[in-house]
């Protein structure tokens, strides 16, 4: 037993602690988080290589026994999104070096940047289902602190929001736990999947059921539950933007996920095919609500949603392809999404506005910002060969495999639709020309900062060798459906070894 | 006994959680903390009934057993409430600062009437601008 399942939630965790004594000295606090950040990095890689090589890590807290204690749990799902969180915390982290002023860090910036990827990435190791909703509180008040630090008055108005529906969530969720526990007699996820098997009651376990449904599906974003989102991911800073609109909604996707194909599974029908009408229309409403936007940001927020019915709808159809596109899906869609939030702060930078009508000739101007725009943002809408064709090609073929036709259409007419929200985006602020009341903002003069372009390009350039040569990152989805959909694998990697 | 009590302990979880849902629903942010608190111990006693409630002995084991001896009560959902009371204690305090904060920034308590993130459509582009940047009022035209 090894413990290096339990470094992706450690090494942020000390640099959080160690940024803290920093405070007052900015320029250390950055050089300390990217240098954190960048070891997190080769942490995760060798957790994920570890996985892919020799299958599932487990380690038992404190050598408790499986049932009784803690069980850290790295599979293939779970090591492709610690890896994602690691590659995007060390991009925002690059990025916040051109955005956070001293005063944002002095408020601990980088302290609550490297809780909330310690909180997330514990989320993604964790096999208890307690110990679940202790690292999803880490994530939230690391992300309640975040949104609001600031201090605009729209991101009080929009963390008021945010915390309150989150907040809401969170109960939910410890209800259903208790719930949970009251039926079953366990939390830890292996051995719930033995235990509700034997549950003598099964209309009280679709019921809460329904409950975990109900509190994921608020934090995933899923209709009818996603109006905090567009509320709030708009109004702080690009860098948090752009790291909560990547990871947050990722982790109820990912919790969904875990507990739907592994504890949840005895009424497939029932709980699924709620699923799949609230998939269908969370992607329906998600890009119709983009289209009547015209701010950069609030657009791609309400894409997030959309997108985040492609995976539902992967969890929901629940066919080993099924569950594999949806696994490529949340991978290419973590960096796209974070990516096209980091390239909006960069326009913003050049010429001064998230606002479309104000933008304008940024193809002339920086014509490599275009460029680096243009590869996430036709990913998203799923042009080929970028990575998003591949996830969206195989969500649609896993749907027509099980005569889903409808399933079917709406996955293509949704990225018809994301096409026209980034062509709106593409026409406006990148080939139309200047308007003219802009003027006393000179773009001439803008050069766009290296630590933006840096992180940016990063991430386009994963996102076009996941398009290029997507075969072995579908190799690894399709690992990660296996598990999922065989979870004998998954009980006996905890409990059998002991 | 047990079982009347789980009864009793049942529904009065059930009016704390409909009392707080209405004090949350209620748009004002200090009846939203009121529900809060009270949302977080109705929450906890539901996890209390959850592990049953029964007449029993501490789980601890006499000097020269190796066994303890039964019936035992269970110490798991205490721990968990536990566990559960002190991040909610945390949440409330990081809730209450920031709604005294929003509260010193818009001047308002009043969810209908805070819509800075939000603007109403009527309002016009212009309007949501003048929220997003106060500093830059060269930008308010022609959206």
């Amino acid at each position: 037993m090894s413990a290096l399942p339990v470094l992706p939630v450690i090494l942020p965790l000390k640099v959080a602690a160690i940024t803290l004594w920093f405070r007052n000295a900015p320029d250390k606090q950055h050089r300390i988080s990217l240098a954190g950040s960048f070891l997190h990095l080769g942490v995760c890689a060798m957790l994920f290589i570890r996985v892919v090589q020799d299958g599932i890590q487990t380690m038992q807290v404190g050598k408790w026994p499986a049932p009784f204690g803690i069980t850290l749990i790295a599979d293939h799902l779970s090591v492709i999104m610690v890896m994602v969180t690691a590659v995007l915390g060390f991009a925002v982290i690059l990025y916040s070096r051109a955005e956070i002023g001293s005063r944002m860090l002095k408020s601990g910036y980088h302290t609550l940047m490297n809780i909330l990827l310690a909180g997330v990435c514990g989320a993604f190791l964790t096999g208890d289902l307690f110990n679940l909703y202790v690292w999803f509180e880490v994530m939230l008040m690391a992300s309640f602190g975040l949104l609001v630090l600031g201090r605009e008055k729209q991101q009080f108005d929009g963390g008021v929001k945010y915390v309150m529906i989150n907040l809401f969530s969170t109960l939910l969720f410890i209800s259903g736990i208790g719930l949970l526990y009251g039926l079953t007699g366990t939390l830890n996820m292996a051995d719930l999947h033995l235990a509700v098997q034997e549950v003598q009651n099964p209309a009280v376990l679709t019921a809460t059921a329904a409950i975990f449904m109900t509190a994921f599906g608020i934090k995933a974003g899923i209709f009818p539950l996603f109006f905090w989102l567009p509320v709030s991911y708009h109004t702080p800073p690009v860098a948090i933007s752009a790291i909560l609109a990547g990871l947050l909604t990722k982790v109820g996707v990912y919790a969904m996920i875990r507990l739907f194909s592994l504890v949840f599974i005895f009424n497939i029908s029932y709980t699924h095919g709620l699923l799949l009408i609230s998939a269908v229309v969370t992607m329906l409403t998600g890009v119709l609500g983009a289209a009547a936007y015209n701010e950069f940001r609030r657009i791609l927020s309400f894409h997030i949603i959309s997108q985040v019915g492609y995976m539902i709808l992967g969890l929901a159809l629940f066919t080993p392809l099924a569950l594999a596109g949806a696994v490529f899906y949340i991978l290419h869609h973590m960096i796209v999404k974070a990516n096209l939030f980091l390239i909006s702060g960069l326009a913003e930078r050049v010429s001064g506005s998230f606002e479309l009508g104000k933008l304008g000739g940024l193809y002339r101007s920086n014509w490599f910002v275009a460029l680096l725009f243009f590869i996430p943002a036709f990913s998203l809408a799923g042009f080929p060969p970028l990575s998003g064709f591949w996830a969206k090609l195989v969500l649609v073929r896993a749907s027509l495999e099980i005569q889903a036709y409808g399933a079917a259409a709406a996955a293509v007419i949704v990225g018809l639709l994301t096409t026209y929200s980034m062509t709106k985006i593409w026409g406006e602020a990148f080939w139309k020309p200047r308007p003219p009341d802009s003027d006393n903002f000179d773009v001439e003069k803008k050069h766009p900062d290296i630590w933006m372009l840096l992180p940016i390009s990063m991430l386009a350039g994963l996102t076009l060798i996941i398009g290029l040569v997507p075969a072995p990152f579908l190799a690894v989805a399709e690992q990660a459906a296996h598990e999922l959909t065989h979870p004998e694998i998954y009980v006996n990697a905890v409990l059998g070894g002991k | 006994m047990g079982v009347d009590m789980e009864t009793a302990l049942a529904f009065i979880c059930g009016i704390i959680a409909a009392a707080s849902i209405y004090l949350m629903l209620s748009g004002n942010l200090i009846r939203f903390i009121f529900g809060l608190v009270l949302a977080t111990n109705a929450v906890n006693l539901l996890i209390f009934v959850s592990g049953r409630l029964s007449q029993t002995q501490p789980p601890l084991i006499a000097k020269d057993a190796v066994v303890p001896t039964e019936p035992l009560a269970n110490a798991l959902p205490q721990a968990l409430i536990l566990t559960a009371i002190v991040i909610g204690f945390a949440l409330l305090t990081f809730v209450f600062i920031l709604f005294y904060r929003t509260y010193q920034s818009l001047g308002t308590v009043d969810t209908e009437s805070m819509r800075i993130a939000e603007p109403r459509e009527d309002d016009g582009e212009d309007a949501a601008n003048s929220g997003v940047n106060p500093d830059k009022p060269q930008q308010q035209e022609g959206a």
